[in-house]
């Protein structure tokens, strides 16, 4: 579904990205881990077209997405909830998913807002809250049901466990493979909380500044020597 | 008394100006982060298209004064419109990215050219129209003869500056644009991974703030029935100053700023001197900058590294 060839990216004067390929088949949960500043953010900004890639191509559903503009790639049913959450604070939880329904079909809107209620009952309690008075766990649940908004067929989440309580942590993965399951939705996920990605994630690669080193299946990499040492240990 | 009456009804037309000039300051300040300093000169070129559509109107024979007052509007709008989108995408669009004062330096050199510009195609002279809404109600006499008077024009002004802020606050609050227009303001990349096309978006804004100027500068010439090609320097100043005394981003703040800009101005020509009204409100500039820079309605700012 997603194919990413080679892929070289610049961060002003820093290659953040040496050329990595990588892809995500329908229905996976893949996931990328590694540490900070390896590159995982980079990567999930370029495929959205939020941060120009210099070299390489990315390829969606057989389309070469590469260049297109982030508002575009959206339209593409690619929906991304960014690291850091980036909700807008000064608008309400329901104005949050408003806007997240921007590129979808309107007849749709209140189901699939229905829809975001239900996995997180959070949320429909504070629809008139602004989005900066929630709680970091809430924030979450927010940015993960706006991208929901979008009826996307590839989920990306940037370090969704960033930040937050050990419970809050393990509810979003649950929903995060329950709609993997459930909808049969693509899910590309970086995380730094690689232990608890790897338990739900089919597959993996794990990214060492600017370079993928390693892939496999969650399972396989979870049991590695060299990923527990780097990865997993004290976690 | 009376007098006092009167003054209040100058200061609420005057302001209501200044309140329709500062949306676009606000506006442009909220959604990019700089001071757009052409503005006043859209409001000028908006005020030399109401008199080129009534000169144009008398010539034909002229038209019921409600259509023609309409018609003016309307024409004034869709043009001023076009040399705010024009001046955004030329001038300030491809210093994007770029370091923070060239925006604003390209936009000075903007202010000349477009005063330059008007001045080169419509001459140095004061153009004059003759009246086109004249008459008013007489609201009361003091005993030495005095009279309060609210003219015709007045009305026109407030009622429909109160108008149009209605559907401008429910257009931002309301709509999908306005919800665009919001989202750019506080986060464009966010906007930008949602959907929203952040430079139409951006477009789209010094679009609807020219046009609310060009209903300031349509207001003005059938209010005093003059205009020149500096009228933009002076008036862009002093909404900005409204923009700035209100608090800089917010919409309602600039509305208030205005029309408080209209009465000091208005009371201090009064009761003070009519030839220093203008230092009365640059005081306001200087003591809003020292004690309330975020105005009073605005956010104070968080500074960002």
């Amino acid at each position: 579904m997603l194919v990413i060839e080679n892929l070289r990216t610049n961060y002003g004067a820093i290659e953040a990205l040496k050329g990595i390929s990588l892809d995500v088949q329908e229905g996976e949960i893949v996931t990328l881990i590694g540490a900070n500043g390896a590159g995982k953010s980079t990567t999930l900004m370029s495929i959205s077209g939020a941060v120009p890639a210099q070299s390489g191509r990315i390829i969606f559903d057989g389309e070469d997405i590469t260049k297109l503009p982030a508002h575009e790639i959206v339209r593409r049913k690619i929906a991304q909830a960014p690291e850091g959450r980036r909700i807008f604070p000064r608008m309400t939880v329901e104005e949050n998913l408003m806007l997240g329904a921007m590129t979808a079909d309107p007849q749709n809107y209140d189901r699939n807002r229905d829809e975001v209620f239900e996995l997180f009952p959070r949320l429909k309690e504070r629809r008139s809250q602004r989005g900066g008075t929630l709680s970091g766990g809430e924030q979450q649940m927010l940015a993960i049901g706006r991208a929901l908004m979008s009826e996307p067929r590839l989920l990306i989440l940037d370090e969704p466990s960033l930040g937050l309580a050990p419970m809050i942590v393990r509810q979003i993965f649950e929903i995060i493979a329950k709609v993997n399951k459930e909808r049969g939705l693509t899910v590309f996920m970086v995380e730094q909380n690689a232990n608890q990605a790897l338990k739900i994630a089919h597959r993996a690669h794990v990214l060492v500044t600017g370079e993928i080193t390693l892939s496999g299946k969650g399972a396989e990499l979870r049991a590695n020597e060299e990923v527990r040492a780097a990865y997993l240990e004290g976690h | 008394m009376e007098y006092f009456l009167q003054q209040l009804i100058n200061g609420l037309s005057l302001g209501s100006i200044y309140g329709l000039i500062a949306i676009g300051y606000t506006m442009v300040y909220g959604i990019i982060g700089m001071i757009n300093f052409a503005h006043g000169d859209i409001y000028m070129i908006g005020a030399f298209l109401a008199v080129i559509g009534f000169t144009a109107i008398g010539l034909v024979g002229g038209l019921w004064t409600p259509l023609a007052v309409a018609l003016v509007l309307i024409i004034a709008m869709v043009f001023t419109a076009a040399y705010g989108w024009v001046v955004e995408r030329f001038a300030y669009r491809p210093l994007r990215g770029s370091f923070r004062l060239a925006p604003l330096i390209s936009a000075i050199g903007m202010s000349i050219l477009l005063q330059n510009y008007v001045q080169l195609v419509q001459g140095a002279r004061v153009k004059p129209i003759s009246p086109v809404v004249q008459g008013g109600f007489e609201l009361m006499e003091r005993d030495d003869g005095f009279t309060v008077n609210l003219s015709y024009m007045q009305i026109i002004i407030i009622v429909l500056t109160l108008v149009l802020m209605i559907v401008f606050a429910t257009l931002i609050a309301r709509t999908a644009l306005g919800r665009s227009q919001r989202a750019c303001e506080q986060d464009k990349t966010m906007a930008a991974l949602v959907g929203i096309n952040v430079d139409r978006t951006i477009s789209l804004t010094f679009v609807i703030g020219a046009a609310l100027a060009a209903v300031a500068g349509v207001m003005v010439t059938m209010y005093y029935g003059v205009v020149d090609f500096y009228i933009g320097f002076l008036a862009g100043v002093k909404a900005f100053t409204a923009a700035v005394l209100g608090g800089i981003g917010s919409l309602p703040g600039a509305m208030i700023g205005g029309i408080l800009i209209g009465l000091i101005e208005a009371f201090w020509a009064a009761y003070f001197s009519a030839e220093y009204k203008d230092v009365a409100a640059f005081s306001i500039l200087v003591l809003a900058l020292i004690f309330r820079p975020y105005g009073i309605l605005g956010r104070p700012e968080v500074e960002k590294v």
